[in-house]
C-alpha cells in the first residue's frame, strides 16, 4: 500500500488504465497517509474520505465499463481552499467563511472531476490568499514535512506541503505574487504558474483579481504539466480567461526531458541576485549558481540580462494586490453567507458588518483592506494606484526586452529557504521580501515555474524560469530538462515521524 | 523565537532572532530602513477601517498605523518612476469584447440561495436595521 | 405660489439637470443568465454572479451593450473607441457585492443633446454621457411606516440585482426661466418616447423601469456666479417631475432671499405634499474609490458594427412628428398641443384606422384626455386604442351612436376592458332612431308639460329644450337629440 504513495501521478493513471491496481486502493492508501501524518502536517483543512472513494469507484466502474478514461483519471489530488467546492466546505482560511458549503463548483473543480480526478479534501492556506507561510491562516498553520518546525511556503502551504508528504500527488495551488512558486521551492516540489488567462478564475475566491491564477504542483515536472492541461483552457464564465488552445505542456515535458538545451538562450536577471546578494541566503544563491551551470551543460547559452524597474516589483504589488482586495472583500458583510456577529437586535447593520468583519478577518487580511482602501481614496488613486499601473508596464516591457535576448529567464525563486514557524510574524515587510523573485512575473501576467535545484542546510531550494505570455511550454521543457539531470531533491526528504 | 515587534523602521535581522542552524540576510536595500513615520495616523487608520467597515480596536489602530506606516513608505517608491506618459497595464494578453449572448439560463434553486444565510425571512435575507439611506 | 414662483424668476435663474436611469429589456440580466422577468418570488432569479458569491464572475451582456449605444446615437453622442466599466465602492445590503460595477471616467457615449419643444420655443439640452451599469436588490423595510426611518428590521431580494441599467446625464441647462419646470418634464418627455421607439426598454416610470433625478440650482441674476444644486430623487411621473423643479425653485429662491445659503444634498419629492423634503445629510461626501473593473476586458465598439446599428436607428420620434405634421395636415403649432398632451402617436394611429384627422384629435384631446388626466394615466395607457377609438368614429358618424352614448362607450371599455362592438352589445348602447317611437315618447313629454308647450307654439322655439331633455330621459339617452327636437317641433306644429 505505502508504496502507491510514492508513485508519481503519471505511473498512478497508467497503473489505473492498466488495470494493475484500482482507482479505490489508491485513494485508500493515500486517504491511509493522511491519517498517518497529517496530525502533524496540518496540511488539510477538509478530507472528503466518502466524495473520494465515491469518484475512485467511478472510474474503477468505467474502465470495467470499457469506457475512455482521461490521462490522470483515479489520481488523487488536494484542492487549496480558496477554490469553491459544492457542497464541501470551503473557508479560504478564513473564519470569516467557517462553514460555508457553496452551491457551485469552480470551473477547474469541475474539469478535475471531469478528468476522473479524485479529490481527496481542501488545503490550508494563508487567509484569502494572503501571505508567504501559511501562518496567516486562521485555522493554524502548516508545517514543512522537511521540518515541521518551519513554514511551508504560502499562501498555497497546505496544498504544497501535501504533495511534499506524499499525501497526495498532485495539487491544485493560486498564485498572485509567488503564492504556488514559493511553496513548491521551500518544500522541493513543481509548481506552476501559468500565463493570466490560461487557467479560469471562475470560482477562485478572488483576492487580487488581475493577478490571481490557479495552478498545479506536483512531484515532477510531467505531473505537474499533466495536471495543467486538465486545468487550463478558455471559459466563457471568465471574461479574463484567454481564448485559444492550451499551451502544449505536457509534449514540452516530455521533450525536455530527453536532456538537451542547445540552442536554448537563459537569461539571469541581474537584478534577481546578482546586483545585489545580500538580500538573498548565500546557499540559496550557490544552489541557484549551480543550476545554472548545470543548464550551461546541457547546452544552454547563458546570458545576463538586466530588468531595472523589477525593483520597484514589491511597491506596485503592495499596492496593486491591496487595492484589488480591499473591494474583493468587501462582499463579506454578514448579509448572505458567512458569520455574523453582533446582530442583537440593538446593533444597526452598519455595526454587525463592521463587527462581523472585524472578528472573520485576521491581521494581516485587515492591514491589506486599509492599504488597499488608502491606495484608492480620492486624492491618492492617482499616486498609489494609478501609479502602481503604470510601473506594471514599464515591468512588462523590462521582460519584453529580456526575451528578446533570451528564450527564458531563470532567477532563484525565493531568496530563503523555509523559515521557522513564528520568525518573521511580527513584521509584515519581513514576509513580504519572500515575493522579491515572483513578483515581477506576476505583474507581468507571465508564466513562471519553480522547480527543485538542490538544498541548503537540508532546506530545499527552488529555481524560477521564467517564459513570455503564452510560452509557458518554454517553463515546462527546460524545467523537464533540468529535472532529467539531477538528483531529485525530494530523495533526501526525511521521514515523518508522528 | 519569534521576533518582537518593531516599531517604524524595518530591521535588519540577525542570526540571533532565528535558529543557529540558517544563514538568514539582512533585509534587501530595496525596501527603506528608515522609518519614514508620520504617512499615516492614527486618525487616518480609523477613518480608513470606518470606510472598508471595520471595526478595529484600540490596539490594532496604534499596530497597524506603525506598520502601514512603513509598507506605505516602502510602496510609495512607484512615485520615484517617471511615468507620465507610461499607459497603465491590467491585463497580460490584451483582449477586449468578451460579451456573452442575450441568453436567460436556469438560475439557483431558492433554497441553495438562502442555505447559507445567517438570517432569512419570507424568503430574503433578514439584515437588522440600516441607517444610511439608498445611496 | 404663484405669485411666488414669478417673484423668483425676477431675480433668479434657474440651471437644471437631469440624471435618468433606465431598466433595460433584455432577456437575462447585466452579468449573468438570470432572467429579468418582473415580479418573480424573491430570490429565485439569482445565481452566483449577481448574488456576489465568493469567486463568481462577470460576462458582459451583448445586447445591453447595443442597446446602450443605440441609445447614444439617437440622443447625438460619440461612441467611445475604447472604454471600461469600474467598480464603484460602497457598502449597502442591496448591493452584493459592495460594489456597483458601472462605468466611472470611460463612459460608453459621450456629448450628445436633445432638442425639445416648449411654448413654441426649441431648447437644446446637452447629454454629457449615456453608461451602462448594473442595478441593485430590492430592501424592504419592516416596521411601522414601511419606511426606512424607524425599521426595525430590513429584507432583501435580489432578484431585480444585475439588472441592466442604463444612466443618462443632461449637461447642465441654464436660460430656460420660468420655462425651466416645463423643460424638464418636456426632456423626460421626449427621452422617454424615443427609448420606446428604440424598443430597449418599456420606460414605465409607476414601475421603476425609468427613473429620474433632478437637479435644481439658482443663480443670482447678474451675480456671475452658480448656485449650490441639490438633487431631487423619487421623482416618479412626467407631472412630478414638472412639479420637483418648479417647488426647489421656489424653496430655494426663499431661502436664498432670506440671506440663507443652499446645502448641498439629496432631496426627496413627495407626491403627497408636492414639495421636496430633505434626505438624511451624511457625514462626509462619500469616496466611491472607483477604479477599472478588474474582471471585465475593455469594450472597443466595432466601427462598422456601430455604423450599422446608426443606418439602422428607427424614425425617431421628433422625425415622425414632421412626416406625421404633413401627414395629418395640421399646423405646428397643433403638432405641438398633440405633442404637449402625449397624443401625437395615438392621433396618427387612429387616423391610420380610418378615422377622419378632425374626429380622432378631437376626441384625444378631449374626452380621452380628461379621462387621462382624471385618472393620472398616460393616454397611451388609459385602456383604449386607437382602433378602438376609430371604429367609436365611424359609428357615430353612420349615426349608430351619437356623441353622448359614445363616451358611455368609452366608459364601458375603461370598465370592463372588452372592446366597443362588445360593450354596445353588452348594455344595448343604440341610438334609438324608430320614428313612431319617438313621436309617442314627443307625445307623452308634451301632454306631461302643457305650459311648455304652449311656451312653443306661442313663438319660443328655444323652450322646446325642457321638451328634448324629458324626451331623452324618457328613451335613457340613446335618442338622437337634434332628431328629438325636429319631431316635437313638428308635433307642436312650429316650424323653425
Amino acid at each position: 500500500m505505502s508504496e502507491l504513495i510514492r508513485l508519481t501521478a503519471a505511473e498512478i493513471a497508467t497503473k489505473i488504465s492498466a488495470g494493475d491496481v484500482s482507482a479505490v486502493e489508491v485513494a485508500e492508501a493515500h486517504l491511509a497517509r493522511i491519517s498517518e501524518v497529517d496530525d502533524s502536517v496540518h496540511a488539510f483543512l477538509h478530507i472528503d474520505t466518502e466524495g473520494a472513494l465515491r469518484a475512485a469507484a467511478k472510474v474503477d466502474a468505467d474502465r470495467r465499463a470499457g469506457l475512455p478514461l482521461g490521462p490522470l483519471a483515479g489520481v488523487p489530488l488536494a484542492m487549496k481552499d480558496v477554490v469553491v467546492t459544492k457542497g464541501l466546505p470551503t473557508t479560504a482560511g478564513s473564519k470569516i467563511l467557517e462553514g460555508w458549503r457553496p452551491p457551485y463548483d469552480a470551473t477547474i473543480t469541475r474539469r478535475i472531476k471531469d478528468a476522473g480526478i479524485v479529490m481527496l479534501g481542501k488545503t490550508n492556506m494563508d487567509e484569502f490568499a494572503m501571505g508567504s507561510s501559511t501562518e496567516n491562516s486562521a485555522y493554524g498553520p502548516t508545517c514543512n514535512p522537511w521540518d515541521l518546525t518551519r513554514i511551508p511556503g504560502g499562501s498555497s502551504g497546505g496544498s504544497s506541503a501535501a504533495v511534499a508528504a506524499f499525501e497526495a500527488p498532485l495539487s491544485i495551488g493560486t498564485d498572485t505574487g509567488g503564492s504556488i512558486r514559493q511553496p513548491a521551492a521551500v518544500t522541493g516540489i513543481v509548481g506552476h504558474k501559468p500565463t493570466y488567462g490560461a487557467v479560469s478564475r471562475y470560482g477562485l475566491i478572488a483576492f487580487s483579481s488581475s493577478l490571481d491564477q490557479a495552478g498545479p504542483f506536483g512531484r515532477t515536472v510531467l505531473d505537474t504539466a499533466l495536471l495543467h492541461e486538465v486545468m487550463a483552457g478558455h471559459d466563457p464564465a471568465d471574461s479574463t480567461s484567454i481564448p485559444g488552445p492550451v499551451a502544449p505542456v505536457v509534449a514540452a515535458a516530455r521533450e525536455g526531458a530527453q536532456g538537451r538545451l542547445d540552442g536554448v538562450r537563459v537569461g539571469v536577471v541581474r537584478e534577481l541576485g546578482l546586483s545585489d546578494p545580500s538580500g538573498y541566503q548565500t546557499g540559496v544563491l550557490s544552489s541557484f549558481n549551480a543550476a545554472v551551470e548545470t543548464l550551461r551543460g546541457l547546452g544552454a547559452d547563458v546570458v545576463e540580462v538586466s530588468c531595472p524597474h523589477f525593483q520597484y516589483a514589491l511597491a506596485a504589488y503592495y499596492l496593486i494586490a491591496p487595492s484589488e482586495c480591499s473591494s474583493n472583500l468587501a462582499r463579506f458583510d454578514s448579509v448572505r453567507y458567512g458569520l455574523r456577529v453582533g446582530d442583537d437586535g440593538v446593533n444597526s447593520l452598519e455595526d454587525v458588518m463592521s463587527l462581523t468583519r472585524e472578528a472573520g478577518f485576521g491581521a494581516e487580511v485587515k492591514r491589506r483592506i486599509i492599504i488597499g482602501t488608502y491606495a484608492l481614496s480620492s486624492g491618492y488613486y492617482d499616486a498609489y494606484y494609478g501609479q502602481a499601473q503604470k510601473v506594471r508596464t514599464l515591468i512588462a516591457r523590462d521582460f519584453a526586452a529580456a526575451f528578446e535576448q533570451a528564450d527564458v529567464l531563470v532567477s532563484p525563486t525565493s531568496p530563503f529557504v523555509a523559515f521557522g514557524i513564528g520568525e518573521r510574524m511580527g513584521d509584515p515587510m519581513a514576509m513580504y521580501v519572500n515575493d522579491l523573485c515572483t513578483l515581477p512575473a506576476s505583474l507581468a501576467g507571465t508564466p513562471a515555474i519553480s522547480v527543485p535545484c538542490g538544498l541548503s542546510e537540508g532546506l530545499p531550494v527552488g529555481m524560477q524560469i521564467m517564459a513570455p505570455a503564452l510560452a509557458d511550454d518554454r517553463c515546462y521543457r527546460v524545467a523537464a530538462a533540468f529535472e532529467a539531470a539531477v538528483e531529485p531533491v525530494l530523495a533526501s526528504i526525511p521521514e515523518l515521524s508522528r | 523565537m519569534t521576533s518582537a515587534l518593531r516599531g517604524g523602521g524595518v530591521p535588519n535581522l540577525g542570526a540571533a532572532d532565528f535558529g543557529p542552524s540558517v544563514d538568514l540576510p539582512v533585509v534587501p536595500d530595496a525596501i527603506e530602513t528608515t522609518s519614514p513615520g508620520g504617512r499615516i495616523s492614527r486618525a487616518d487608520v480609523a477613518h480608513l477601517a470606518r470606510l472598508a467597515r471595520l471595526a478595529v480596536t484600540e490596539d490594532e489602530l496604534d499596530t497597524f498605523a506603525g506598520q502601514l506606516d512603513v509598507i506605505l513608505g516602502a510602496v510609495a517608491r512607484v512615485g520615484e518612476v517617471a511615468a507620465a506618459d507610461i499607459p497603465p497595464t491590467s491585463h497580460a494578453v490584451l483582449m477586449t469584447n468578451v460579451f456573452r449572448p442575450d441568453r436567460v439560463y436556469p438560475s439557483l434553486p431558492r433554497e441553495a440561495v438562502l442555505a447559507g444565510a445567517p438570517d432569512v425571512e419570507d424568503d430574503k435575507f433578514r439584515v437588522p436595521r440600516i441607517l444610511d439611506e439608498e445611496a | 405660489m404663484t405669485v411666488a414662483y414669478e417673484d423668483v424668476l425676477t431675480r433668479y435663474e434657474p440651471v437644471i439637470g437631469l440624471e435618468t436611469h433606465v431598466e433595460l429589456g433584455t432577456a437575462s440580466k447585466m452579468f449573468c443568465g438570470c432572467s429579468t422577468v418582473f415580479g418573480a418570488d424573491p430570490n429565485t432569479h439569482t445565481c452566483p454572479v449577481c448574488l456576489g458569491l465568493p469567486g463568481a464572475l462577470p460576462v458582459a451582456n451583448e445586447q445591453a451593450i447595443e442597446s446602450t449605444i443605440r441609445i447614444g446615437l439617437a440622443l447625438n453622442c460619440s461612441i467611445a473607441e475604447w472604454c471600461r466599466f469600474a467598480r464603484k465602492n460602497y457598502f449597502y445590503p442591496d448591493m452584493p457585492k459592495n460594489f456597483q460595477t458601472s462605468q466611472y471616467d470611460e463612459p460608453l457615449c459621450v456629448e450628445g443633446y436633445l432638442d425639445v419643444q416648449v411654448d413654441g420655443q426649441t431648447v437644446r439640452v446637452g447629454i454629457e454621457r449615456v453608461h451602462l451599469e448594473e442595478d441593485t436588490g430590492k430592501n424592504t423595510h419592516v416596521g411601522t411606516s414601511g419606511r426606512i426611518h424607524g425599521a426595525d428590521h430590513s429584507l432583501v431580494d435580489y432578484n431585480r440585482a444585475g439588472i441592466p441599467l442604463v444612466e443618462i446625464v443632461t449637461k447642465p441647462v441654464a436660460g430656460t426661466g420660468a420655462l425651466a419646470p416645463a423643460v424638464a418634464k418636456a426632456y423626460v418627455t421626449e427621452l422617454r418616447e424615443i427609448l420606446r421607439t428604440l424598443g430597449v426598454s418599456d420606460v414605465r416610470m409607476e414601475q421603476g423601469s425609468l427613473r429620474c433625478d433632478v437637479n435644481t440650482s439658482l443663480n443670482r441674476i447678474g451675480a456671475g456666479e452658480f448656485g449650490t444644486r441639490t438633487e431631487t430623487k423619487n421623482v416618479n411621473s412626467l407631472r412630478s417631475v414638472e412639479r420637483a423643479v418648479r417647488s426647489e425653485m421656489i424653496r430655494q429662491g426663499v431661502l436664498l432671499d432670506a440671506g440663507e445659503r443652499i446645502v448641498q444634498e439629496t432631496r426627496h419629492f413627495s407626491e403627497v405634499t408636492g414639495d421636496t423634503r430633505p434626505g438624511r445629510s451624511k457625514e462626509e461626501a462619500t469616496d466611491y474609490r472607483y477604479f477599472p473593473e478588474p474582471d471585465l476586458v475593455p469594450i472597443a465598439p466595432d466601427q462598422a458594427w456601430v455604423e450599422r446599428l446608426r443606418v439602422g436607428l428607427p424614425e425617431l420620434p421628433a422625425a415622425r412628428r414632421i412626416r406625421l405634421q404633413a401627414a395629418l395636415g395640421v399646423s405646428e403649432d397643433e403638432m405641438q398641443h398633440l405633442a404637449n398632451a402625449g397624443v401625437v402617436d395615438l392621433v396618427g394611429a387612429t387616423v391610420d384606422a380610418g378615422a377622419p384627422i378632425g374626429e380622432a384629435r378631437n376626441w384625444w384631446l378631449g374626452y380621452l384626455l380628461q379621462k387621462a388626466n382624471t385618472g393620472e394615466l398616460d393616454p397611451a395607457d388609459l385602456g383604449v386604442s386607437p382602433a378602438q377609438v376609430a371604429r367609436l368614429i365611424a359609428l357615430v358618424a353612420d349615426g349608430s351612436l351619437s356623441v353622448a352614448l359614445a363616451r358611455q362607450v368609452v366608459d364601458g371599455v375603461l370598465e370592463t376592458g372588452a372592446d366597443v362592438d362588445a360593450v354596445i352589445a353588452e348594455r344595448g348602447l343604440a341610438v334609438v332612431s324608430d320614428t313612431a317611437a319617438l313621436q309617442k315618447a314627443a307625445d307623452d313629454a308634451i301632454a306631461a308639460n302643457p305650459d311648455v308647450a304652449d311656451k312653443v307654439r306661442g313663438g319660443k322655439a328655444a323652450a322646446v329644450g325642457a321638451l328634448v331633455g324629458a324626451v331623452m330621459k324618457a328613451t335613457r339617452g340613446q335618442a338622437d337629440a337634434a332628431a328629438v327636437r325636429a319631431i316635437l317641433l313638428e308635433r307642436l306644429g312650429v316650424s323653425e
